[in-house]
């Protein structure tokens, strides 16, 4: 490590070779980031973010500090966490993310080879293992945001996938879809009470038609469900029970007590319907 | 105490693995047994009756077994086929099998259905366990 510390007359810092080609860089590796993109972001567009992080490796550069995780590397490291994050929102693919910075190896090695000497390579080769690292720590933010963005989506779906519908005056119903665990139950379980209260409500229809399979863990959530509802005064119809969830049940040895069930919604909607004191008659 | 492995009959084809850490797994778990049980053309009762076994033996494999791992493949025995899988976990173990057998027993928060109801969703069931050792379910359902 000695020798880099040492001022060499012969010896060309990284930093150098970049200012010294600048204009011929910044072409070539805006050439080459773009054309990896397939058209997604414009030459221009490009352009900026590579004026953008080259001005900040340029800056960074003092000489031998090649560690980007040292304070000379704060600037670029900002620069490139938000650039990482816009890629990761926008829906680029990690390669397309890293390949921001690693088409600068690219484009410094064609200069060289154009032009190149002995110290030119040297110095390359340090640049060449900042760049990875670059490349690296472009990556492990994309990753952690896309986990961020996943996060989000599931949350968001926890809220979309649980719509309570009035059906007529003093009935609703809940269209459940898809895995019932106790995270959905819960938003579930409130939305339907909530809408039981505010509508004035006293029966409520939970149509199951779309949940796959019926284990303890979703009848025990469906029983607190009905057994909240209960507490508020109104009174819970499960339907959409399909035949070979109606054996799986029994099999199981869950009982769902003096719970009424249905096997279809419509068979639930005149259920309470009747309950309510309404019958529904064919017009002469 | 192990016949499975041991038993020359049954032969299995490609086995699925999957590691049951979390929620997400106990419903991949579902999904690829799901998979499986419809490749061996089970009857859609008896694909619902093996899905919810594994749902209920994934999850205390996660709850109680402090996660582990799900093995699924597809097995043929006398010209029957069937779908086996397997639970393994190298939880606390199970100190009184009959006990945890028994309808409506839990020492957990549940209903004490999940170990009893999967034994009566499914044709075989075995269970190796015992205090400290990790727990070893292995079901199959066979086409009728």
């Amino acid at each position: 490590m000695d020798d880099l510390h040492s001022p060499d007359p012969t010896e060309q810092s990284w930093g150098s070779l970049l200012r010294t080609n600048r204009e011929e860089v910044l072409e070539k590796w805006t050439q080459t980031a773009a054309a990896n993109l397939g058209g997604r972001m414009t030459p221009a567009e490009m352009g900026r973010d590579v004026d953008e992080i080259y001005s900040a490796l340029v800056r960074a550069d003092t000489g031998d500090q090649i560690d980007i995780r040292s304070a000379a590397y704060a600037d670029l490291r900002s620069l490139l966490t938000e650039l990482s994050r816009t890629r990761a929102r926008q829906g680029f693919s990690p390669t397309e993310t890293a390949v921001g910075v690693y088409a600068l190896k690219d484009a410094v090695l064609e200069i060289l080879e154009a032009h190149g000497d002995l110290p030119g390579y040297r110095a390359f080769a340090r640049l060449s293992r900042i760049v990875d690292d670059l490349g690296m720590f472009m990556l492990e933010t994309y990753a952690t945001t896309r986990e961020a963005v996943i996060a989000e989506q599931a949350e968001a779906l926890l809220e979309l996938s649980t719509p309570v519908v009035k059906l007529w005056d003093g009935i609703v119903a809940l269209p459940l879809v898809g895995t019932l665990d106790s995270a959905r139950t819960q938003v579930v379980m409130e939305a339907l009470l909530q809408t039981l209260v505010d509508t004035g409500s006293e029966h409520a229809i939970i149509d199951i038609t779309g949940v796959p399979a019926v284990d303890t863990q979703v009848a025990q959530h469906l029983l607190k469900t009905v057994q909240a509802a209960r507490l508020l005064g109104a009174e819970c119809i499960i339907s959409g029970i399909r035949p070979q969830i109606a054996q799986t049940v029994v099999a199981l040895g869950i009982e769902f007590g003096d719970i009424h069930t249905k096997a279809s919604l419509a068979d639930a909607i005149l259920l309470a319907m009747r309950r309510s004191g309404l019958d529904v008659v064919k017009s002469r | 105490m192990w016949k499975s492995m041991t038993s020359p009959t049954s032969e299995s084809e490609a086995t699925l693995t999957l590691a049951i850490v979390n929620d997400g797994d106990v419903v991949r778990g579902r999904q690829a047994v799901r998979d499986l049980a419809v490749s061996a053309k089970l009857s859609l009762v008896d694909q619902t009756k093996l899905v919810t076994a594994t749902s209920e033996l994934a999850r205390n494999t996660l709850v109680y077994g402090g996660g582990g791992e799900l093995r699924a493949s597809i097995v043929s025995e006398g010209g029957r086929q069937g779908v086996e899988v397997e639970f393994i976990d190298d939880g606390p173990g199970i100190p009184d099998l009959d006990l945890a057998l028994t309808d409506g027993w839990t020492s957990g928060s549940g209903l004490g259905l999940g170990l009893s109801g999967a034994k009566r969703l499914v044709e075989d069931f075995e269970v190796d366990s015992a205090p400290g050792r990790g727990t070893r379910v292995r079901i199959v359902k066979w086409k009728r």
